[in-house]
C-alpha cells in the first residue's frame, strides 16, 4: 500500500507541476487542484498508513497509537481540503473575469505578457 | 489566564461580523463600526505590548488543551511588536480608503479589511505551525478581496497571477507541514524545537528538506530574489490604501523566517542549527542589489514603491541572517520604519497622480521627508535603522554587507530624487511621464485632497518622525525582542509549563 500511495502522490505532483507551468488559466487551476490532492494524500500519510484502525477513542481499547490511528492528520486534511476548495472557486472566478476583460487566458502578469 | 493574547484576533473577527450586518445600512454606520473596532484593536495591541515587555511570553491555550496537543497562542515581544505595527499602519490606511471613497467601490471593503487584520494578528501571535498556515490563508483570502474588488482589466490579470502564485506557495507550505508532522509528531513550534534537537541522524535529511520548503514559502511571501517578480506588478495595481496595508504583508514572511528558524531550527537544533542563515545572507544581498536597480529603472511612483518594499525586505533578511541580537534588533527597528515609510510612499503616489495636487507644496514636502527617510539619509528613522544595522555587522561580513547596504542606498537616493522631480517639478502642460499603469477614477473635485487622506499621510509621516525622535525606547524594545527570539529556551519552557485550567489530559 505504501508503494501505491507514494506513486499516487508522485504522479499527482508531477501532473500538477506540469500543468502549472503551462501558464494558461484553465491548466493552472487544474494543476493547482492536482497539487492540492497530492498534498492531502501526503499529510494523510504523515500519520502513518495503518489498515482498520479507528481514529476515534473506543471503550475497551487503551487510548494509545497501538490501537488507534493518529486523528490529527485527518483533521489537518479536512482543513486543507476546505481551504483548497474555496481557493479553487476564487481562482475560477478571477480567471473568468480576467478572460472576459483581457480577451485571453494567460496567467502571467508581467509587462511582457501578451495583450489581446 | 489572561485573555489578552486572543483579543487582537477576536476583535477584528467580531468587528467584521458586525460589519456584514451593518452593510445594508449604508456607508456611514460601516465606517463608524470599523473605526470603533480599530480603536479597540489599537488599545488591545498597546496593552499586549506593554504586558509582554516584562519579558515573560504570554501563552494562551485555545480550547484548554496542553500546547503539545492543542492550539496555543504565544505572545512575546516580537509578536506584540508586529501586531502593534500592523494596527498602527491600519489606521491611516482606513482613513485614506474612507477619504477617497474606496470603501464604497470595493464590495465588503470594511469587513475584508478587518479580516485582513485578524489574519495578520493571528499570524504574529500563533505558536503553532499549522495555525500559521491557516492565518496566512485568512490574510491572503482577505487580500484577494481587497486587491480585486471593483477591479477589472489589467488588475484582474495581476490578481490571477498573485492568487496562483500564493496558492502554489501555500501548497508547498502544507507539504512541508506534512513532512514535519510525520517526522516530529507535533505542530507546536516550541515542542517541535525540542524534538528537532533530539532527532535521530536518519531523519535529519528529510527534516532539512521540509525546512528548505518552508524557507521557500516564507521567502516567496517576502519577495526574496528568485521569487520577487510578483510584487511590483501587484502593488502597482492595487488601490492605494490596500497597497499601503500590503507594506506589512512582506514583513509577515520576514517575521515567519525569524520565528521559525530562530525557534525551531535555532541554536539548540543540533545538526540543523542556524541552517537557514547561510542561505539568507547572499540571497538578501543579491535581492537588495536587484531591487535598487529595479527602483532606478521604475516608471512611476507606485512601481518605485514596490521595488523599495522588496529592498526593505531584503535588508531585513540581511539583518536576520547575521543572527546576532544587535543585528536582529536593528533589523526590527528598520522593519518598523520601512513599513510606515513604504506605506507613506504608496499614499503619496496616489496623491501625486491627482491633477493639480502636484503643484502644491504640502505633498511635495511630505515626499521629501519620506524620501529622505527611505533612502536612509540623516536625521530620520531610515538613517538610524541603517546605521544601527551597519554597526552590528560582525567583522568577517563587514565588506559585503556595508558595500551592499551603502551602494543600494546611493541608488535609492538617485531613484527617489529622479521620481520626485518628475512627479512634483514637471512643468505644467507637459504630460507627466510618471503616469501609472492604472489611472484612478477622478474624484469629484480633482484639485482638493479629501481631508482624511491628508490626515492619513500626515499620520504616516508623523510615525516616521516619532520613530526618529523616540528612537531609544523603540530600539530598546526591538533589541529585547531580538534577544528573546534568538534565545528561545525560556519561551519554550513557558509554553511547556502552561497547564490547562480545567481538564486533566490523558497521557
Amino acid at each position: 500500500m505504501e508503494l501505491a500511495v507514494a506513486l499516487a502522490i508522485g504522479v499527482l505532483t508531477a501532473a500538477g507541476v506540469y500543468l502549472l507551468l503551462r501558464a494558461r488559466s484553465f491548466e493552472v487551476i487544474l494543476g493547482l487542484t492536482f497539487l492540492s490532492y497530492a498534498t492531502n494524500l501526503l499529510i494523510f500519510s504523515a500519520g502513518r498508513l495503518r489498515m482498520g484502525q479507528p481514529p476515534v477513542l473506543r471503550d475497551g481499547l487503551a487510548p494509545t497509537l497501538v490501537h488507534h490511528t493518529d486523528p490529527l492528520p485527518q483533521a489537518l486534511v479536512l482543513t486543507a481540503i476546505v481551504i483548497a476548495f474555496a481557493m479553487t472557486a476564487v481562482t475560477i472566478v478571477v480567471a473568468i473575469r480576467s478572460h472576459a476583460d483581457n480577451g485571453d487566458d494567460h496567467a502571467d502578469a508581467g509587462p511582457g505578457a501578451p495583450r489581446a | 489566564m489572561s485573555h489578552l493574547p486572543a483579543l487582537p484576533i477576536l476583535l477584528p473577527l467580531f468587528t467584521a461580523a458586525v460589519l456584514l450586518l451593518a452593510e445594508r445600512r449604508g456607508i456611514a454606520p460601516q465606517r463608524a463600526v470599523s473605526a470603533t473596532g480599530l480603536a479597540l484593536l489599537l488599545a488591545a495591541a498597546m496593552a499586549l505590548a506593554a504586558r509582554v515587555d516584562g519579558g515573560i511570553p504570554l501563552v494562551y491555550l485555545v480550547g484548554d488543551w496542553p500546547a503539545r496537543l492543542g492550539i496555543a497562542l504565544v505572545a512575546d515581544r516580537l509578536g506584540a511588536l508586529m501586531v502593534l505595527v500592523t494596527v498602527l499602519l491600519a489606521v491611516p490606511c482606513l482613513l485614506h480608503a474612507c477619504g477617497g471613497g474606496w470603501d464604497r467601490r470595493v464590495p465588503h471593503f470594511h469587513a475584508l479589511f478587518q479580516l485582513q487584520l485578524a489574519g495578520l494578528s493571528g499570524a504574529f501571535l500563533t505558536g503553532d505551525l499549522f495555525n500559521l498556515f491557516v492565518f496566512f490563508e485568512v490574510l491572503l483570502i482577505a487580500s484577494y478581496g481587497l486587491l480585486l474588488g471593483g477591479g477589472r482589466g489589467a488588475r484582474m490579470r495581476a490578481g490571477l497571477h498573485y492568487i496562483a502564485f500564493n496558492i502554489t506557495a501555500s501548497t508547498l507550505f502544507l507539504i512541508a507541514l506534512g513532512l514535519l508532522y510525520g517526522m516530529t509528531g507535533t505542530l507546536n513550534m516550541a515542542e517541535m524545537a525540542l524534538r528537532v534537537a533530539a532527532l535521530p541522524a536518519g531523519d535529519v535529511p528529510l527534516v532539512r528538506a521540509a525546512a528548505g520548503l518552508l524557507l521557500v514559502v516564507f521567502c516567496a511571501k517576502a519577495a526574496l530574489l528568485p521569487l520577487h517578480l510578483w510584487l511590483p506588478q501587484t502593488y502597482a495595481r492595487a488601490p492605494a490604501a490596500v497597497a499601503a496595508l500590503f507594506a506589512v504583508m512582506t514583513k509577515v514572511g520576514v517575521y515567519a523566517v525569524l520565528r521559525v528558524y530562530a525557534l525551531v531550527f535555532g541554536t539548540q537544533a543540533g545538526p540543523l542549527a542556524g541552517w537557514a542563515w547561510d542561505w539568507l545572507l547572499p540571497a538578501g544581498i543579491a535581492t537588495l542589489a536587484l531591487a535598487a536597480l529595479g527602483a532606478v529603472a521604475a516608471r512611476g511612483l507606485r512601481m518605485l514603491a514596490g521595488y523599495l518594499v522588496i529592498a526593505s525586505a531584503a535588508t531585513l533578511f540581511v539583518a536576520i541572517a547575521l543572527a546576532t541580537p544587535d543585528a536582529v534588533g536593528a533589523g526590527l527597528y528598520y522593519l518598523v520604519h520601512s513599513t510606515f515609510a513604504a506605506a507613506a510612499l504608496m499614499l503619496l503616489a496616489d496623491a501625486a497622480r491627482r491633477a493639480g495636487v502636484t503643484r502644491r507644496a504640502a505633498p511635495a514636502l511630505a515626499y521629501v521627508v519620506v524620501a529622505v527617510s527611505i533612502a536612509g539619509l540623516p536625521p530620520l528613522s531610515g538613517f538610524i535603522g541603517k546605521a544601527l544595522l551597519l554597526q552590528a555587522v560582525p567583522p568577517q561580513q563587514t565588506v559585503a554587507v556595508w558595500a551592499a547596504v551603502l551602494g543600494t542606498s546611493l541608488l535609492m537616493v538617485v531613484a527617489l530624487a529622479r521620481a520626485g522631480v518628475r512627479a512634483f517639478w514637471e512643468p505644467a502642460g507637459r504630460a507627466p511621464s510618471t503616469a501609472d499603469v492604472e489611472p484612478a477614477a477622478p474624484p469629484a473635485d480633482p484639485a482638493r485632497t479629501p481631508w482624511p487622506q491628508s490626515l492619513a499621510l500626515a499620520l504616516l509621516v508623523g510615525y516616521g518622525v516619532a520613530l526618529a525622535v523616540a528612537a531609544a525606547p523603540v530600539q530598546r524594545f526591538a533589541r529585547a525582542a531580538a534577544v528573546q527570539a534568538l534565545e528561545p529556551a525560556a519561551g519554550i519552557e513557558a509554553v511547556r509549563a502552561t497547564a490547562p485550567r480545567v481538564r486533566a489530559p490523558s497521557p
